[in-house]
This record gives C-alpha cells, structure tokens and sequence, in this order.
C-alpha cells in the first residue's frame, strides 16, 4: 500500500495520542457504576395501581450488569408522609425487584439511602483507613484522637411514582444528605420545556455542584451525552430535554458537618431517576 | 351531551338545525391491524397557553372489559390526562362515556352541557386526543374563536389515529 497522505510523522503520532486519550477518557465514563431504581411506570391513573421496581448499579442505563441495589433500606414515602410498605423484594444475581402498591392519590418517594463513616489517620508512619459506623470508631477511639480526620458519606438513589395529580408532601426533607426539592414535579417533564430542580445538602441549597443528567438506553450510542448543569445559589439547576425517554440524574457534594458533636467533612451523593414525555 | 352515529351524506347539513350549543364531528379511521382495540378517546378546550377551560368528553372502558381496563389506561391519553385528567374525577358525569368504533362520530354538547355558556369570549382551542392499546396517540387541536355570541364552524385534520375534525358553535 502506498501511503499518500502528506501529514508529518510527528503531527501524526501526535494525534493518535490525542485520540487514545480520548479514548480513555470516554471509557472512564462509560464504565462508571451507576445505581438507579426504575419503575415499571412512572405515572399512573386510576384508584389504586401496582409498580414493579427494578434496582441496580450497573453501567449502562437502565441495564442490570453489575450488582443488584440491596433493599435493606429501602423507604417508601408515601402521598400523606407515612411510610408503604414494599411487596415481593427479591434480590437476583443483578438487580433486585419489588412492587410497590399504590393505594393513595399522588407522589409516591422511593428512596435507598444510607449513611457509612470512613476514617484516616496515621499510625508509626504508615496511612491507615477504617469503614465503620460512628459507635465502632468511637469503641476503637477514634473519635476526637488527634490526626484521625473522620468523614460522613450520605448516598440517596430515588425515583418518584405518581399516582393521579402530582403532590409535594413527600418531598419533605429529612435534613440529611443531598434531597430534591421539586420546582418541576420529576413526574411533570416534558421535551422542549424548561425543568428546574432544586438540591439541599443536609437541609441547606446545595449551592454550586454540578449535576449530570443522562438519557437512559446509552448502550446503544457511541457518546452518553452527558448534560452537565450547575446549581446556583439557592440550589437550583434547570435544563431543557429534547428527546422523550428514561433519565438518570446524579449528583455529590462536600460539605462541612457535626455528627453527635463530632465535627468531619460530610460526602453526599444523590441519584435519582425519572422520564421525559412527549408533549 | 348527545351521541349519534354520523351516517355519511346524510348529516353534514343537518348539524346546526338541532345542534344549539358545540358540536364536534370527528372520525376514528379504520385501521387494517392484526389486534385492534378501539381507541380511548378525550376531547377538552384549552386556552392559549395550554390550560383546560374544559373537558367534554372521555370516551374509554369504563369498566374491565375486551377494550382494556379502564381508568388504568387514562393516562395514555397522555396531553389530556396532563392538563386534565388527573385533576378530575372519574367517571365524571356527562363526561364519561363508552368508546366509539371506527367511523364518523358527531357528539353535540347543549343545554346544561353546553361548555359556551360558561366559556368567556377569547381564543381558545378544541383539542381531541386518541390513543389506542397496541397502537398509537394522536391529537387533533382546532383553534377557534368565541366572542360569545357568534357561531362558526372550525376544522382540523388528524394523519393516524384520528382523521377529519369539525367544530361547530351554533350558540
């Protein structure tokens, strides 16, 4: 084969280098573990209805590939604030399913959220690090010891389900971790029509962090077409979709806290997902 | 509101004799298919800016049946149930109705159904909303304007689920 091209070797090379780069760098997204709770459906009519509820971390979404969601603590908020209960959980070798029943009008939360500590330190010149909760640093004094630097993460997967018209009482913050706080109502998106939503950080705007909102069935395009956005000072971040179709949106944040007096820097990370119509 | 199987040729003039109030005219087309199941149907006014002034008509199973069950399909009827529906409650009287087979179907609202007399002059449009199981969504929507006295006839064309669409306000 005789090479025609006219581009200098150097210039060559590095361009090839650009694009393994590149390469990498994509790769980096995509194998990104992501956990999301999916229902079956996200907006429902009629008295009372059932969802099915798939729960994953996996690559790609919305395809269970790499570990099922444990539904230990999953909570269900229901429409007036109480708690409903879930049916049929069962965790399989990718996701784990429940269903879910709905007997009242309106927003249904679905949330997995949990709470881990994880601690550092320096012991004769070598670093060390423990996963734990607060009790066992405090049992093994860690708490309050001089150089132990102890940190709180808070991670929240949801989705939303609403029965009827569309309600707020489940949103109630708890005050704990990154929550959402609808100005579009998760359940009321539509292509072509500007969403807001708004995040807090232990109860306070979750001001300045980005937010990646990604359409689902990204196995099947070359780039996730991540759309990156900002929150502003009162926590809140908008966007325009235009195509109809399953999100996921995530998000974390570092922010400064005090558990039981203790104070440590607290890492929050909140997911959730939710689906765009037509108008 | 009153219901009456459009028989080609023979309606078209008759319409604003006896329809005092609005009349709609539309067409469900005949859909070659191998499963077919008719179409839930809702017809609303809606103002410029996409808010229901009204909803006249919700033509769907009301009870579990051949044609699906029901209120649980209510909200395939996607834009309607958004502006509407889920904020009312069904079956509604004079609202709620059975579902039509393909055709032409005239539905007449007068007298106590008759949406003008509550409706106050402006712009307003009469959208008409299908969607079938195992098929698909269309909606028809046909602006029109009311200055609270004038009739006028006002029409629309649907390309899939729904074909031609007449308004007729005969106040």
């Amino acid at each position: 084969m005789t090479s025609v091209s006219k581009t200098p070797f150097k210039a060559v090379v590095l361009r090839v280098a650009a694009v393994a780069s590149m390469a990498l760098a994509t790769a980096g997204v995509a194998h990104a573990h992501r956990a999301w709770m999916l229902p079956s459906t996200f907006t429902l009519s009629g008295e009372e209805q059932y969802v099915t509820v798939d729960g994953a971390v996996s690559n790609d979404l919305f395809f269970p590939n790499h570990v099922p969601m444990r539904l230990d603590n999953v909570k269900v908020t229901a429409p007036d604030g109480s708690v409903a209960a879930i049916e049929n959980p069962s965790t399989g070798k990718f996701r784990s399913v429940f269903d879910l029943h709905l007997t009242q009008q309106g927003t249904y939360r679905l949330s997995d959220s949990g709470a881990g500590y994880f601690a550092t330190w320096t012991e004769n010149g070598k670093p060390q690090r423990r996963r734990g909760s607060l009790e066992d640093f405090k049992a093994a004094g860690l708490v309050g010891k001089p150089g132990v630097e102890i940190r709180q993460n808070i991670r929240r997967v949801e989705t939303y389900v609403t029965l009827g018209a569309p309600t707020m009482k489940a949103f109630e913050p708890t005050g704990k971790g990154l929550e959402l706080q609808p100005v579009t109502h998760p359940n009321d998106v539509y292509v072509g029509e500007a969403v807001t939503f708004k995040l807090l950080a232990n109860g306070k705007p979750a001001q300045n962090i980005e937010v990646d909102i990604v359409r689902g069935e990204d196995r099947y395009r070359d780039e996730a077409g991540v759309i990156k956005v900002k929150t502003g000072a009162d926590g809140s971040f908008s966007f325009t979709l235009d195509q109809a179709g399953r999100y996921w949106m995530s998000s974390s944040s570092r922010v400064s806290t005090k558990v039981e007096g203790v104070p440590m820097e607290g890492s929050l990370s909140y997911t959730g997902t939710f689906e765009a119509l037509a108008p | 509101m009153r219901s009456v199987v459009f028989v080609a040729g023979l309606g078209l003039v008759a319409a604003p004799a006896w329809a005092d109030g609005l009349t709609v005219e539309f067409e469900l087309p005949k859909m070659s298919v191998a499963e077919y199941h008719r179409p839930y149907v809702a017809i609303w006014i809606s103002r410029p800016d996409n808010t229901a002034a009204a909803t006249l008509s919700v033509l769907y199973s009301q009870k579990g049946g051949p044609e699906g069950e029901g209120e649980t399909w209510l909200k395939d009827i996607r834009q309607w149930w958004r502006r509407a529906g889920r904020s009312m409650t069904m079956p509604a009287d004079g609202v709620s109705g059975p579902t039509k087979p393909p055709g032409d179907h005239k539905l007449v609202y007068e007298g106590a159904g008759d949406p003008l007399k509550a409706l106050p002059p402006g712009d307003y449009v009469l959208n008409i909303e299908a969607a079938r199981e195992v098929g698909g969504r269309e909606v028809v929507s046909v602006p029109f304007k009311w200055d609270g006295a004038s009739g006028g006839v006002f029409e629309g064309k649907g390309e899939s689920e729904l074909g031609s669409v007449k308004v007729t306000l005969s106040p």
